[in-house]
């Protein structure tokens, strides 16, 4: 069972972390997602009080 | 505001209602426990609780009042958030001045001992200070920007109507139980998971809620990305319900009894609190607050993150190689010697994820370095950020099993767990709520920078007292226990080794009290930002609100 367990671990396990790790890489670095990110970067400085939901500035939030 | 602008209140009234039901079954299971109670620490802890629940009771009937529904309008749901800073800023105080006493108790034995106030003993106080600092302190800090940092990225109100205030006062009440818990005795003897049963299936209703509110508010965002601080957000609540659940599996000897046995037992308990323990650090300690960083450090300096791709291999690596650390915690004990080298080896690559993003809070900075100068708030979260480098350097190196020997069970790592704590988690969260401070109740800044700038200087040289007192300190003690004579004999008593920890331990109390003075103070000037006058202030930093130009 142990000897099973570990095996499983040494190979498969291995595998999938690098796998996993490979995909991060790869959706992180993928060239079509470069826009996506840079504007994601920018999230807290553009995310000061939208209009509320009748199209009017939200009052409290100035 | 007028109650024209304001958001319709769109609520079923399920949320109270179901709320209400809570805390009409606690109150009853309470009174039960008052009355049946099989201990005294039961039956205290059953009055205490029926309290809570009656408190509970009253605020959810007042909450559907007319005077209890303006407060549910604006765009934000920011009052529970102004409530949680204020609790933060609460819980600083009293975990450090517990702190600073048992650092007293340490170098002074005889100091606030009375043999009548077994309660007043360090082993009652220790948890106390512990529990205080990470839970209260911590996780006000991280419940509080959780909701600011995750209504403002995803543009949406906190979803759940009066949920979020059930999260925040169900928190509060899990902390008044466990720490009255542990003042009379009450604990499940496992390091950061010390509250008893009752009150682990109370904080796992709270956190289940605090899950619940969290995802809604995600659900309705208005934003198409989920900002990278919600993803550390998101997996600090999720894995922190996953491991208290685990390490808390036991089973009550009484249902209406303080005590419980826990379901592990030997090594498998050691393996599954420690397993605990370390992650309560990764995901409590590091990824939560990770989340204040990425969003904070940004807003404060008014430049986008330095790498958004480097912030996602940030996250992903850092949760998938976090959760396997645990096991160097227990080196040279019964747990079979590969998974300690497993526990070893995870940690040693979390150099990688850490170091990543600290360079990714760091160079957020470039282009308004100056800042560092000018802006004590910004110093603050930098040096936060430096510190946690740091700690995140020292403790790979401490899991390496020849380093280990030497380290383990002295005060190298209560240095360690310091600087993390003092430096890391403590700084961000102060710089934290200097920046929510005026956001939220609408000021131009603090009230003084003076006072801010003094907090600054007294809090890092007093983690650096502390820090430089518990290394040599550490060193020492591992050394001397290790040495052996010619004829092969142990080369010192105990005794000996706790003597010459003495002008450590009075340097560590000193270093504490500098810290305990620095929240002090900004105790006081949040006061003052909240009740004052601040219109003449000179901190003049705040970059929100400003007017969105039309597209």
């Amino acid at each position: 069972m142990y000897e099973a367990l570990a095996g499983f671990a040494q190979t498969w396990g291995l595998l999938f972390f690098f796998a996993v790790f490979i995909g991060v890489l790869v959706y992180a670095l993928w060239p079509k997602n470069r826009e996506k990110f840079d504007a994601a970067a920018r999230m807290p400085l553009n995310d000061d009080a939208p209009p509320s939901e009748d199209g009017k500035k939200d009052e409290s939030n100035v | 505001m007028s109650q024209a602008t304001a958001m319709p209140v769109k609520s079923s009234g399920l949320d109270g209602m179901l709320i209400g039901l809570i805390c009409i079954l606690g109150a009853f299971w309470s009174l039960m426990a008052a009355a049946r109670g099989v201990d005294p620490q039961m039956v205290a802890h059953g009055w205490l609780m029926l309290g809570g629940f009656i408190i509970g009771l009253v605020l959810v009937v007042n909450a559907y009042s007319a005077n209890g529904r303006v407060e549910e309008t604006g765009l934000y749901h920011d009052n529970v958030i102004k409530a949680g800073a204020i609790a933060t800023m609460f819980w600083a105080v009293v975990g450090l001045l517990v702190g600073v006493v048992i650092a007293l108790q340490l170098a002074w034995p005889n100091i606030f001992y009375f043999e009548q106030f077994g309660f007043l003993n360090f082993g009652r106080l220790r948890p106390l200070h512990t529990s205080a600092v990470i839970f209260a302190f911590g996780g006000n800090a991280l419940i509080a920007t959780s909701f600011y940092v995750v209504q403002r990225t995803s543009r949406a109100r906190l979803a759940g109507g009066l949920w979020p205030w059930f999260v925040f006062w169900g928190y509060q009440f899990f902390i008044v139980i466990a720490a009255s818990g542990y003042v009379m005795g009450v604990t499940q003897a496992q390091e950061y998971a010390e509250p008893e049963w009752y009150a682990d299936i109370w904080l796992t209703l709270v956190w289940v809620a605090y899950l619940m509110v969290f995802l809604g508010t995600l659900w309705k965002r208005k934003e198409p990305h989920i900002y990278v601080a919600n993803w550390f957000y998101l997996a600090f609540i999720v894995t922190i319900a996953v491991l208290h659940l685990v390490n808390n599996l036991s089973i009550p000897v009484d249902p209406f009894g303080s005590f419980s046995y826990r379901v592990f037992s030997g090594v498998q308990n050691a393996l599954t609190q420690w397993w605990y323990g370390h992650n309560a650090v990764g995901f409590f300690l590091t990824a939560g607050f990770l989340g204040i960083m990425y969003y904070f450090i940004p807003k404060r300096v008014e430049r986008p993150v330095y790498s958004y791709r480097l912030s996602i291999v940030h996250f992903w690596t850092l949760i998938f190689i976090y959760i396997w650390a645990g096991p160097h915690h227990l080196h040279y004990t019964a747990l079979p010697e590969w998974a300690q080298t497993l526990g070893m080896t995870f940690s040693v690559m979390l150099w990688m994820p850490s170091w990543g993003g600290m360079i990714n809070g760091l160079m957020t900075l470039s282009g308004a370095w100056d800042k560092l100068r000018t802006d004590p708030v910004v110093r603050m979260m930098v040096v936060s950020v430096a510190f946690y480098g740091m700690s995140t350097f020292e403790g790979p190196l401490m899991s390496i099993r020849a380093v280990n020997a030497l380290s383990h069970y002295t005060d190298w790592t209560i240095g360690h767990v310091h600087s993390g704590a003092l430096g890391w988690v403590g700084m961000i969260s102060f710089g934290a709520i200097y920046c929510m401070g005026p956001w939220l109740w609408k000021k131009k800044g603090m009230w003084s920078r003076a006072l801010i700038e003094w907090h600054f200087w007294l809090a890092t040289l007093g983690i650096l007292l502390y820090i430089a007192a518990m290394w040599p300190s550490g060193i020492t003690q591992g050394l001397m226990w290790r040495a052996y004579n010619d004829l092969g004999f142990l080369e010192y008593s105990f005794i000996e080794t706790v003597e010459a920890m003495h002008p450590y331990y009075i340097i560590r109390a000193g270093g504490g009290l500098l810290f305990l003075a620095g929240a002090i103070l900004m105790a006081f000037n949040m006061y003052k930002t909240i009740t004052g006058d601040v219109s003449e202030t000179e901190d003049e930093v705040t970059p929100q609100p400003r007017a969105i130009p039309a597209e």
